[in-house]
């Protein structure tokens, strides 16, 4: 899990960092982990983009699969629709980053995760999963 | 003057009411009746009860795990510990069930409760708190641990008993708590901005990874739980219902709160107040 830097206070991070969350180093070692175990997987089911796809797979990171079906992707959840067929439904590129960075701005109260908004992921990792998708 | 008199008589009321028999307030009536009346619709073939088993309600595969945990249930040496530790007298001689009234059967199916002489909502872990306090006693940690193993032994003696947890019709305060907790179990919460409603209404039976969300109708009727996941950290399995809202905060990437203060137990008020009318259905197992 990533740090929770954007959000917390600083007094809050003191209580928590007694109680149960790793402290800010252990949970960059864990997230490193969680992307090294996703690109494991990414070269044997996405050996084009590895990098784009452990992004989008790791349970750090985008963990899109929590959500959508994406192929190659193991336990996936089935609260969002699957993600294929990219390019025909989205020819525009902005609109499916735009998608990824916040997905509230064209659907209100959207359960789905705002990546850039909320900092979820770097504008950098943006573009690379957007990529990754939109190749799908 | 006509209305200072009928202010003052509709106050008498009120309080009387809230004295002899606290009554529901009727806009949490309303309310109640509307969130079961969704899970009825989105599960016509669950019973109301059927909603307690959460995820396993959602699942058949699911289902049979559970069934075979439940024949030989991995938690009953500690709600055995719990009921000791209930039984065992104070000091100063007194017992934990001088605390409560009705009967320690009755105790689980109405926690948490509006606490009128302190105007806040008490659970029932903050309950046997308070009474060890109130006897002289050390506080004793909330999450887990002896007073999860209590409220264990609470909610197994308590088995079948209809939830009945009452926000008192006229009083401004309860409401406002009951409204409080409302409002945080429908708010979008940390980095990755989710609500509880996301997870537990509006995605309940769906899969999240390789989760099956629990509908939140039901999610009260069985806590303090066992869980299986919280055995394998360092502990007994045991957790408090306030646990599990530090593990859904933390999920998100929300700073969790303090146990037994208000943002929870509002929280607490609220989620609970939404099951009346089902049954506790005794000590269960979660993954
Ligand atoms: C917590 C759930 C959740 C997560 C995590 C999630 N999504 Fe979504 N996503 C949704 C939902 C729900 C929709 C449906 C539209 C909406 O509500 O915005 C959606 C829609 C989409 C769409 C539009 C699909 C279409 O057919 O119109 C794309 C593209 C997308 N998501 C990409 C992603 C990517 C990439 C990630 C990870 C970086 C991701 N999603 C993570 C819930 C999620
Ligand atoms: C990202 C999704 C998500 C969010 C948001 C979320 N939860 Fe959960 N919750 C889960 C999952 C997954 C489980 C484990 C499976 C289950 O029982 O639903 C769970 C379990 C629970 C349980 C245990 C149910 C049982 O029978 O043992 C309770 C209680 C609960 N959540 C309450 C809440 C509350 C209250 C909130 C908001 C503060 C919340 N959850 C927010 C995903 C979520």
């Amino acid at each position: 899990m990533i740090k929770n830097k954007h959000f917390s206070t600083l007094a809050l991070s003191a209580v928590m960092s007694i109680a149960i969350f790793a402290t800010p180093a252990m949970a960059d070692k864990k997230s490193n982990k969680s992307l090294k175990k996703a690109a494991k997987t990414c070269k044997s089911v996405h050996p084009k983009d590895v990098s784009g796809c452990a992004l989008t797979f790791s349970r750090s990171h985008g963990n899109c699969l929590a959500c959508h079906q994406i192929k190659g992707g193991a336990l996936s959840g089935n609260i969002a629709p699957p993600l294929i067929a990219m390019k025909a439904r989205f020819p525009n590129k902005a609109v499916l980053r735009a998608q990824i960075w916040d997905a509230t701005v064209k659907k209100p109260g959207s359960v789905m995760v705002p990546f850039g908004r909320h900092k979820v992921l770097t504008e950098k990792q943006i573009d690379k999963v957007t990529s990754f998708i939109h190749s799908l | 003057m006509k209305k200072i008199i009928t202010t003052i008589a509709a106050t008498a009321l009120l309080s009387s009411t809230a004295v002899f028999s606290a009554q529901q307030s009727p806009i949490v009536q309303a309310d109640i009746n509307a969130f079961q009346k969704h899970f009825n619709r989105s599960f016509p073939k669950l019973s109301l009860n059927n909603f307690s088993k959460g995820p396993y309600a959602m699942n058949e595969d699911k289902k049979s795990q559970f069934d075979a945990i439940m024949e030989f249930p991995p938690f009953e040496d500690h709600v055995e510990k719990g009921e000791k530790l209930w039984k065992t007298p104070f000091k100063n001689g007194k017992t934990y069930s001088s605390c409560f009234s009705g009967g320690d059967a009755n105790i689980r199916a109405n926690y948490p409760k509006w606490n009128t002489a302190k105007n806040k909502v008490v659970g029932l872990e903050g309950a046997i708190i308070n009474c060890r306090i109130k006897n002289g006693e050390k506080k004793i940690g909330s999450g887990k641990g002896k007073l999860a193993w209590m409220g264990a032994y609470l909610t197994a003696l308590a088995e079948g008993k209809t939830i009945n947890v009452i926000v008192p019709r006229g009083n401004s305060k309860a409401l406002a708590a009951y409204k409080e907790g409302k409002k945080f179990f429908y708010a979008k919460r940390g980095q990755l901005n989710l609500s509880c409603a996301d997870c537990h209404v509006y995605n309940a039976g769906k899969r999240i990874r390789g989760n099956t969300l629990s509908p939140a109708l039901g999610q009260t009727t069985h806590f303090p739980v066992w869980r299986g996941k919280w055995a394998k950290k360092k502990g007994d399995g045991f957790g408090t219902i306030q646990r599990r809202y530090g593990g859904c905060n933390k999920q998100v990437r929300a700073q969790p709160f303090k146990r037994q203060k208000d943002q929870y137990n509002n929280l607490e008020f609220f989620h609970t107040v939404m099951n009346n009318g089902m049954k506790i259905s005794g000590v269960e197992y979660r993954e």
